[in-house]
């Protein structure tokens, strides 16, 4: 059997009231390892106040060859966008 | 520089998408770990990023030599920060290194038997506590003068860890400036070191940005893809160019009688490192090789029944934690 820690991917909230983040990837033997590796890894310098660790084979992640598909109908959709309306002066804040 | 002499391996992929993917890297954009890459750019990578992950690695020996003997408390936690630091930036690498599809055993197992280098600068002994200082000041000051333009280099991953290495690497060369200046201004038996540890490091740290590279092959493809961005003598330049002031702010001697300021150049002059020394260090002879290589090999075998036993625990953990539900 492979003896190689598994990889975690690493996600820390910078501070309160932010999302967390992707700061990167270690191995550890398990979450609970995982967490302490991150702490000494990416918080040396108060980078975080939480932190969430994600063994890396569960994450499933998109293909670049499917950007066109996912991404290009929304370009067509400008209307989304509150800029697309011309609002005149008089009507104020809106 | 933390990876010399990477050599880059030639592509023979389609040469439609060969240009395609030149065009996304001189448009500025990023490549990553899943997106279509050459062969040649791929292992190129991997060489280059694992050697500069095995140096940071290495790089904590020299240093945690003198933990235990720092000449003050606080000296002590500066260094064992700074020690601690080089154990966070090979990681940092060995992950960004991981994207491109080698395993971490296999880069560490790599490094241990020698079919990866690692910098020639640790091969060198650190003998006294002024080399504390000269190397942070020097050795990590050079590898800032080549850690900053990667930050923009082609791959993601790579990128985003020497961002996170900048951000800390700074730290390094100011604490050891701070603790080669508290030498020369201090005794003159300390002056005397400070002087010894400059001008013994000073030739190595030169070497460090690897020999000219004007007319290599290698280069000018690593240039191309951007995973190099500028030439070994333009950062060896800019190396000198920037301490030479410094070590006459410190009032010690230049450690080269070769170093003059050329008015025409804008720059200074400055003797050639003894390349013959370099490439025998290279070949794992200079003073520390062995050592070195004994001291990773020694931890990695030590470590064996801790990485085992903590594996069998996790999985002995999961498999009844899987039975109870």
């Amino acid at each position: 059997m492979k003896n190689e820690w598994p990889l975690w991917e690493i996600f820390i909230r910078g501070q309160h009231g932010m999302s967390h983040r992707h700061v990167g990837s270690l191995h550890a033997p398990d979450a609970e390892m995982a967490i302490k590796n991150a702490r000494d890894v990416y918080t040396r310098r108060n980078e975080g106040v939480s932190i969430w660790v994600v063994e890396a084979n569960n994450i499933t992640a998109s293909s670049p060859s499917d950007k066109g598909p996912l991404y290009e109908p929304s370009e067509s959709k400008v209307y989304r966008h509150p800029t697309f309306f011309d609002i005149p002066e008089e009507v104020g804040a809106l | 520089m933390y990876a010399q002499m990477v050599k880059s391996e030639a592509s023979t992929d389609d040469p439609e998408k060969l240009a395609a993917f030149q065009a996304r890297i001189d448009a500025g954009e990023k490549i990553e770990p899943k997106d279509w890459m050459p062969v040649g750019y791929r292992k190129t990578l991997i060489r280059q990023i694992g050697q500069h992950a095995h140096s940071e690695i290495v790089g904590q020996l020299p240093e945690g030599n003198w933990i235990t003997r720092a000449p003050t408390l606080e000296r002590k936690a500066i260094l064992l920060a700074k020690v601690q630091d080089e154990a966070g930036h090979g990681l940092y690498l060995y992950c960004a290194a991981e994207t491109l599809g080698v395993s971490r055993d296999e880069l560490t197992e790599m490094l241990l038997d020698g079919r990866m280098k690692y910098s020639s600068i640790f091969n060198y002994p650190t003998l006294n506590w002024a080399d504390m200082g000269a190397v942070g000041w020097l050795v990590d000051g050079a590898a800032i003068l080549n850690q900053v333009p990667l930050q923009r280099t082609s791959f993601g991953p790579y990128s985003r860890a020497m961002i996170r290495v900048c951000k800390e690497e700074s730290f390094h060369a100011r604490q050891g400036f701070d603790a080669i200046r508290k030498m020369a201004e201090g005794t003159p038996a300390q002056k005397k070191m400070a002087q010894d540890a400059v001008n013994r490091l000073w030739f190595p740290a030169l070497m460090m940005f690897g020999p000219s590279d004007a007319d290599s092959v290698h280069s000018t493809q690593s240039m191309a893809w951007k995973i190099k961005m500028n030439t070994n003598d333009e950062l060896r330049q800019k190396f000198v160019d920037q301490t030479v002031p410094q070590i006459e702010f410190l009032k010690l001697d230049l450690p080269d009688p070769g170093i003059k300021w050329n008015e025409e150049r804008g720059h200074y002059d400055y003797s050639d490192p003894d390349w013959s020394e370099f490439f025998d260090v290279i070949k794992g002879n200079g003073p520390c090789n062995t050592d070195r290589l004994a001291a990773r090999n020694k931890a990695w075998k030590d470590g064996q029944w801790v990485r085992d036993g903590l594996l069998a625990h996790a999985r002995k953990k999961a498999a009844r934690k899987h039975a109870a539900e």
